[in-house]
């Protein structure tokens, strides 16, 4: 029951300039809203206001741009604008999936943040009606020289396997990157993948006059309030007081809700459903009357609250977690409270559907809130700004890598080797995913560890693939290349895997638009990916936008993260990434070019963010694809690894280290005509590493020619007790397979031992 | 002959023993809800794993008091087959079926990957089908795994041949590199003292296709439907 007191008082609040400011709203969004209600806002509206016209909820700096990205395709069944995206998976079955961040609350409460990033992410994909099957996660951190960086990494990986594991869907995959600039503002995206039968589709509407509107799950508390707007405005040291404004998980009420949930869509009782994310009631409830051209009428004593004295503005903006709104059918009110009630769950009518177009919040017999919807969802303000390139980047990418471009001598090369394979960025990320619960529901036939994870999807002998990639040290040197790079090798990494890649979700990780450099990072980044999407086939189907990731240190670098999702047709086609025996050749599909701008090896070995990121031909890419795809159906090839961070002589290290049934022995030549450092550590575009029993090795050289691709055969996998040994020019670099494996496992365990017992 | 999966509110490897059963072995399955009575007409029982309750006082310490825990432990004491996996083993310590409890991993966090366990005693309902001495990999999913038992408890389980499962290594040894979370002597796997409940940790229930890397799972469910047709069901 709400308090008479607090709600009086806040119904007095004069809305001041400086309280509208307080809103993340300018002079000018409020004269627009004064225009659209035609009177002064209350304070429960302007809140509502500043939630649904922050960036996280209305793209208010994006829009312009993502607009511009291809989102139609022959197997998008649902594309951007809803909870999840939804492509056509063959055989009548469909996948909905979605990336999401929780940036700004992991770095201030790990456990918490990353937690419920994967809650949200799961209740975006089952509220499709689709059952979640695997969980992915982006994660970028500080150096892990920094204490700091330490306890937000075990905090993160603790809190997105406890509430994965603790709701039992498999986390199957991800990337951990490590960079001094993420220090402060680490970035924690999650992306869930669901399958569903293509009739069992339902989307986020309130058709319907007069049908009910119900709040279901957790009540409703003082947790998360303004989240959205906290999301949307830069991560100062004040920020750090903000861990009340962090929302906590309860995963376990989050599988009742996800049950409960698949049994209401499976029996047909729903008319709509979303997931009380981000702005809580007020972004699910006005946006499900905004797809139908429907209006909302809510009682807000009706919503069950976690507290006494809760006012309108705390309950609407609460994002407390576990909580979803339903339009049931007419009539199926009752039964889809017995549903709810055999999960335990409970389910209360808050209000009805109603033909006006409004948006509005009672209080017994008060109005508090009464805005038109359109406007309000689709009409928030949208800016296009100018970007200007900043000149220090200009600079940084002309800078003369010359003296980096070779070895004094054969130890020099060794060791840049063993350098990287000890970068936490390169390094086995073991220690993160076997906390992670990769094999519950028994879909998952390659985990974590590989180009991308495959599932089986059951039912059918089909496979989907997926990975999620990105690479901010490019798109920091130069946006445009690194956007379309991000995409071009989540679209390889899904193809060595054998899978023809199909579709994206993004998570557009980004600095305060309002700077021009910051606003060309953006702006041509999704140039960028909007490139690769169209000539690689693979639409955008969803997102979103995280931007004001920055601190009073700097922006982080601009970070586009891509989840690519891929169809296997039949899933024993699927290859694996690293060598499977002894004596088979070792094939480089693939050009090397003398390229190690924005190269790892600069950054891990000589601590340089500098140079131009490599080239990507896109048609190049295209054609990859195809062969690595054909490669697959022809059964051709024991493995297959595709060559990016640490360029190539990482790649065979990886392969040999991974081998299946422990570390195997090497000898190869590598001739491209580049200095020693591109030839072994550049990380040019393009390019695969392929194993393959010695007698199939021309007709896999005839296929690559056939798909214009070069092709050189580098050598061959020795056994258990050979060397690992690399040539190249003048210089061979020489190590035992188990010291390599040995400085690669150990990477993470060793920097992150003295965390243990730091946290609870 | 049918085999009777409860589902508590949080398993989450319910599914996947039912297909194990009923997919893989073609066997009968059925799910039993937890606050039924009704085993309906089941001959083996099984308690799945996941986070029931969410885990939360204490791993299975609520699921005990489930209305079907009620009928499992008439079950049990009939001499009925019942196996918990994972979760189900913890709920099975906490309704004192089996001795001992499941702590946190010795270093506190969540494991999830493939173990080796050797196969200590086939005289069990779920332990039939294999050879004593048999090493076999499954993985295991758990943060609050590490068995533990007072000294006598430990003594008898050992002098009584009710350690079923042990942790090992390559070669078949108990070593402590082969033990993942800290167990007493090793113990994967253990039997209430008539050997008809069997609780352990790895999840059989996910070694059972090449797919999934291994099938040294199957012979747990193989087991158990020729238990249940021995019980004559």
């Amino acid at each position: 029951m709400s308090d008479g007191t607090a709600t009086m008082a806040e119904r007095t609040i004069a809305i001041t300039p400086e309280l509208v400011e307080e809103h993340g709203l300018s002079e000018q969004e409020y004269e627009q809203i004064l225009a659209i209600l035609g009177r002064e806002p209350t304070f429960p509206e302007l809140g509502v206001f500043s939630a649904m016209w922050s960036e996280h909820c209305g793209y208010k700096n994006s829009r312009p741009l993502l607009r511009t990205l291809p989102t139609e395709g022959p197997l998008v069944i649902q594309g951007p604008g809803e909870n999840a995206g939804v492509i056509d998976a063959g055989e009548g079955w469909a996948v909905a999936f979605k990336m999401e961040s929780h940036n700004h609350p992991s770095a201030v409460e790990p456990y918490q943040g990353a937690a419920t990033g994967v809650g949200g992410i799961l209740r975006d994909v089952f509220t499709m009606g689709a059952r979640p099957i695997a969980v992915f996660d982006s994660l970028r951190f500080g150096s892990l020289d920094s204490a700091r960086s330490r306890y937000l990494l075990d905090g993160v990986v603790r809190g997105v396997g406890d509430y994965g594991n603790c709701v039992g869907i498999p986390t199957v995959g991800g990337e951990t990157v490590f960079d001094p600039v993420y220090e402060k503002n680490p970035l924690v995206n999650v992306m869930c993948v669901g399958v569903m039968r293509k009739e069992g589709l339902i989307l986020g509407t309130a058709e319907g006059v007069g049908n009910p509107v119900m709040a279901v799950g957790a009540s409703t508390g003082r947790d998360g309030i303004h989240g959205a707007t906290f999301a949307s405005a830069e991560l100062d040291d004040a920020a750090m007081d903000r861990r009340p404004q962090v929302q906590v998980g309860d995963p376990f009420t989050e599988k009742l809700l996800l049950e409960a949930s698949l049994e209401l869509i499976e029996r047909d009782l729903l008319v709509g459903i979303q997931d009380m994310g981000a702005a809580g009631l007020t972004s699910s409830g006005t946006e499900m009357a905004a797809r139908s051209g429907n209006g909302i009428d809510i009682d807000i004593e009706l919503v069950p609250q976690r507290e006494p004295g809760m006012t309108p503005y705390e309950i609407l903006l609460s994002e407390s977690q576990e909580r979803m709104l339903l339009v049931a059918k007419p009539e199926a009110e009752q039964t889809v409270r017995e549903v709810l009630n055999k999960w335990d769950l409970h389910a209360a009518t808050i209000g009805r559907v109603t033909d006006d177009g409004m948006f509005r919040v009672r209080q017994g017999a008060d109005v508090v809130v009464e805005i038109p919807v359109v406007p309000l969802v689709d009409e928030c303000p949208t800016y296009t700004r100018e970007g200007i390139e900043s000149p220090d980047t200009i600079a940084l990418r002309e800078a003369d890598l010359s003296p980096f471009t070779s070895f004094a001598s054969d130890e020099e090369a060794k060791r840049a080797l063993l350098t990287l394979l000890d970068s936490p960025t390169i390094a086995s990320r073991r220690w993160i995913y076997e906390q992670y619960d990769t094999s519950v529901r028994t879909n998952t036939a390659v985990g974590p560890g590989s180009d991308a994870a495959v599932l089986r999807l059951d039912g059918t002998t089909r496979g989907i693939a997926a990975s999620v990639d990105g690479n901010g040290r490019y798109v920091f040197l130069e946006p445009r290349t690194g956007g379309r790079i991000a995409v071009a090798e989540a679209a390889r990494n899904v193809a060595c895997s054998g899978a023809r890649p199909v579709a994206i979700t993004n998570c557009l990780n980004f600095g305060n638009p309002l700077g021009a450099a910051v606003y060309y990072q953006l702006s041509e980044a999704v140039a960028g990916i909007g490139e690769a999407c169209r000539a690689l086939g693979t639409p955008v189907t969803g997102g979103n936008v995280s931007l004001y990731n920055e601190t009073p240190s700097g922006p982080v670098y601009p970070t586009p993260v891509i989840g690519m999702i891929g169809i296997l047709e039949s899933i024993d086609d699927r290859v694996p990434s690293y060598f499977q025996r002894p004596d088979s050749d070792v094939l480089l599909i693939g050009r090397t070019r003398e390229e190690i701008g924005a190269s790892e090896y600069l950054a891990a070995c000589h601590g340089r963010v500098a140079g131009a990121p490599p080239r990507l031909d896109l048609d190049e890419a295209v054609r990859l694809n195809e062969f690595l795809i054909t490669l697959a159906r022809a059964g051709l090839a024991l493995s297959a690894h595709d060559c990016s961070d640490g360029g190539l002589a990482v790649t065979l290290a990886e392969c040999a280290i991974l081998a299946t049934g422990g570390p195997l022995g090497l000898e190869a030549t590598l001739e491209s005509g580049t200095s020693e450092a591109a030839a072994l550590f550049g990380e040019s575009q393009s390019r695969v590493v392929v194993s393959c029993d010695a007698g199939d090795t021309d007709a896999i050289i005839a296929l690559a020619t056939k798909h214009d691709l070069p092709v050189a055969r580098l050598g061959t996998v020795g056994g258990t007790e050979d060397r690992f040994v690399l040539r190249v020019g003048e210089r061979t670099i020489d190590l035992a397979p188990s010291e390599m494996g040995g400085v690669y496992d150990a990477a993470l365990p060793r920097r992150m031992q003295s965390q243990v017992g730091l946290t609870g | 002959m049918k085999i009777g999966i409860v589902r508590f509110p949080g398993s989450n490897c319910d599914d996947d023993c039912y297909r194990a059963v009923n997919e893989v072995l073609g066997g009968e399955a059925a799910f039993l809800w937890h606050k039924s009575h009704d085993l309906q007409g089941s001959d083996v029982i099984v308690l799945p794993g996941g986070f029931s309750y969410g885990d939360y006082l204490r791993a299975g310490a609520i699921a005990r008091f489930s209305p079907i825990m009620r009928e499992v432990i008439d079950f049990a004491g009939q001499g009925g087959p019942v196996l918990g996996v994972c979760n189900g083993f913890q709920v099975l310590c906490e309704a004192r079926l089996l001795p001992g409890a499941l702590m946190r991993n010795q270093d506190l966090r969540f494991h999830c990957h493939p173990v080796r366990v050797r196969v200590e005693q086939t005289d069990t309902p779920f332990t039939s089908e294999y050879e004593a001495g048999d090493v076999l990999s499954m993985p295991i999913a758990h943060g609050e795994g590490q068995f533990v038992a007072q000294a006598e408890t430990l003594d008898e389980l050992e002098a009584n041949r009710r350690v079923i499962f042990r942790y090992v290594d390559v070669n078949g040894e108990a070593t402590l590199e082969a033990n993942p979370n800290g167990s007493a002597n090793n113990i994967a796997g253990i039997c209430n003292e008539e050997r008809n409940v069997v609780g352990l940790m790895p999840h059989p229930e996910r070694a059972v296709s090449e797919l999934l890397s291994s099938v040294d799972g199957l012979g747990v469910f193989r087991s158990a439907l020729a238990a249940g047709v021995g019980a004559g069901g």
